[in-house]
């Protein structure tokens, strides 16, 4: 189900599940790829001269490509600077997020608070750069829970198809069906009972993971699909291949792009999510400090102290913004369509 | 093709009843007493609390209760919430407001997805194409209730312009607002998918061969490369539909509307499992036939998909 929040199943999700449209997809596939191989891509090889060129295969061209793109450059600048903050916030501020002082309640910002204060008197600038943690904690899991079990599933699916991948498929329907915030407020009011931060964190990467990882798994199952049909691997297994040996051999390394540029952009989108859970109050909460814990408690004093909500959703974005806009520039650089 | 539809229409009745039993079981596990408070401050007396579990058979196990929850539906009856109120009551009042809201939501989407995208399709690599670029990623970005926020501290409160929040009657003019918000991101959704197909189709034969014919450019553009362009972004708009209706919570929340979202979010809260199923079965039955009109639709757009 696409939502417009949450996992997100934006293209790549209205696959219709009737092979039809796959079939379409991998036909425009072949043709974009023969066009690629007759153009010749090599950078830097003379046009006559065959035998120096660099003929280089589908992850090293785009990994050539992507350095010149600013969007990368940038998205990856951005990534790597969250990421140390994550890791060591002591380096960016030396204040305490949890220490409030009520004198300065929602005081603006100033030289002594960059971000001002919010309501509580705690420092804006010290929790925001604090609550960039768990936000990537939460993120990452979802993303690495859903994309390995997703795909694992997609491969199943697709590889032994018939009966199977009709029963897995209609299993992943019905996950697909739930509403994504109508049912994570269900498992997260169900369950969300303990107060130990361990235990939120699991219980709401696990609800992203429950409701998201039906879209990877399509994704999979499309592109193995595509694959399955290539003569290398029908030379594979006549020349007495196991099925373990196609399937990570020949198959994986060429139908893993997709999924890895959707693994990306949802894990921005997932970090989105967990605000957006936070702020319906069913997510972390107090005292763990996130960007949307931060939100969540700063909207009702949105008009006298918008600098409480403006910056931690500024940061919010920010690396919301890197992940997608880097998903996105790998997913150009891996498509032969777009060269 | 009726045998196509069939089909579907087969293969979606396993889908419907594993999504309303899931529902069903996982909001019969959530903690809490629907009678806690019931009879004021005192407990119930155990002959109301015995007729009450009877009525509402609250002591059949949950497999039992759903297959006579089931069974009632099927007579088209959803049953009533633990205050006795008609479910169906809560259906035609909250229903079409969400409708409302949804209906916005995707007119927005097409008229300015569509519009966009073909714009920059048509002029890859521009100022313009750019701009649209960057703005759709960051609606990407966006959490929904981060753009309610934004768009209803600036434009309502700040500006003035339209009500920061719905009225009870829910009239378009107050809905445009919650509207984009709701649609924003799935926006910047459609507006890339045009764009990509727009920029795939560009240079096709087809739209060669109509330019040496001498046709006018709108006609090129609005008619031939269009119409084969818009195949990949109604499908998405279509599907987009089903999950827009069940993603109205955040939205309905912002801005006070008096949809679906906001009563199952309350069903929730005071485990009225009944009025929540009754509420998803709708929605996931809303979801389940957009999804099958869009593969239908397919099929009409593009005369080289068959279906069998």
């Amino acid at each position: 189900m696409s939502n417009a929040f949450g996992p997100p199943s934006g293209p790549g999700s209205y696959d219709a599940g009737t092979g039809q449209s796959t079939a379409v997809y991998a036909a425009s596939n072949a043709t974009a790829a023969g066009r690629t191989v007759g153009g010749g891509s090599a950078p830097g090889g003379g046009a006559g001269d065959i035998s120096t060129q660099r003929v280089g295969g589908l992850w090293s061209d785009a990994w050539h490509d992507l350095r010149r793109r600013p969007l990368f450059v940038i998205a990856g600048v951005v990534i790597v600077v969250i990421l140390v903050v994550a890791a060591f916030p002591g380096l960016f501020t030396s204040k305490d997020p949890t220490a409030g002082n009520l004198e300065f309640s929602n005081e603006g910002p100033s030289g002594g608070a960059w971000f001002g204060y919010d309501l509580q008197g705690y420092d804006v600038y010290a929790r925001t750069i604090y609550g960039a943690r768990y936000s990537i904690i939460v993120g990452s899991l979802a993303t690495l829970s859903t994309t390995l079990f997703g795909m694992a599933y997609g491969v199943l699916s697709a590889y032994y198809g018939g009966w199977l991948d009709g029963l897995l498929s209609r299993i992943g329907d019905v996950f697909l069906g739930i509403p994504f915030v109508l049912g994570a407020i269900v498992i997260l009011t169900t369950f969300n009972t303990s107060n130990s931060t361990v235990v939120i964190v699991t219980l709401v990467v696990l609800s992203l993971a429950v409701l998201g990882w039906p879209v990877p798994a399509r994704i999979m199952r499309s592109s193995i699909i595509q694959a399955k049909g290539a003569d290398y691997v029908a030379a594979a297994r006549s020349m007495g291949a196991s099925t373990p040996r196609i399937i990570f051999k020949h198959l994986l390394p060429n139908a893993l792009a997709p999924s890895l540029v959707y693994a990306t952009i949802s894990l921005g989108a997932f970090i989105g999510a967990e605000a957006t859970l936070s702020y319906l109050g069913i997510g972390l909460r107090s005292p763990v400090v996130s960007w949307g814990v931060m939100i969540s408690d700063s909207q009702r004093y949105l008009r006298v102290a918008p600098h409480s909500l403006l910056f931690p959703a500024l940061f919010l974005v920010v690396t919301v913004l890197a992940f997608v806009m880097m998903g996105d520039a790998v997913r150009e650089a891996l498509d032969p369509k777009l060269r | 093709m009726g045998r196509y539809v069939l089909r579907r229409l087969l293969q979606m009745i396993p889908v419907f009843l594993g999504t309303t039993f899931l529902i069903y079981y996982l909001v019969n596990a959530v903690p809490g007493d629907p009678l806690a408070g019931k009879c004021g401050e005192r407990p119930c007396p155990p002959a109301f609390i015995a007729k009450y579990r009877a009525e509402y058979n609250l002591d059949d196990n949950v497999f039992v209760q759903y297959v006579k929850y089931l069974g009632n539906l099927l007579h088209g009856d959803f049953g009533q919430t633990l205050s006795g109120r008609p479910i169906t009551d809560i259906i035609t009042t909250a229903y079409p407001t969400t409708l409302k809201l949804a209906t916005v939501a995707i007119a927005i989407e097409i008229l300015v997805g569509i519009t966009a995208g073909v714009l920059t399709g048509l002029g890859r690599g521009g100022f313009i194409d750019n701009l649209v670029l960057v703005s759709t990623l960051l609606l990407i970005a966006l959490p929904v209730f981060v753009v309610g926020f934004l768009l209803q501290f600036f434009v309502n409160i700040k500006l003035g312009i339209g009500s920061p929040t719905v009225s009870s009657g829910a009239p378009i003019s107050e809905l445009l607002i919650p509207g984009f918000v709701l649609a924003s991101a799935s926006l910047a959704y459609a507006t890339r998918i045009t764009r990509t197909s727009t920029v795939g189709n560009k240079g096709a034969d087809y739209v060669r061969t109509a330019t040496a014919k001498g046709l006018p450019r709108r006609r090129v553009v609005g008619i031939h490369l269009l119409r084969n362009s818009l195949i990949p972004v109604v499908t998405f708009i279509g599907t987009d539909f089903g999950g827009l209706m069940g993603g109205a919570i955040v939205t309905e929340g912002i801005f006070n509307i008096n949809g679906i979202g906001r009563e199952v979010y309350r069903a929730i809260v005071t485990k009225e499992v009944v009025t929540v199923v009754g509420l998803v079965v709708v929605l996931v039955l809303v979801y389940l036939l957009a999804n099958l009109v869009v593969d239908v639709l397919y099929a009409a757009l593009d005369p080289r998909i068959r279906y069998e």
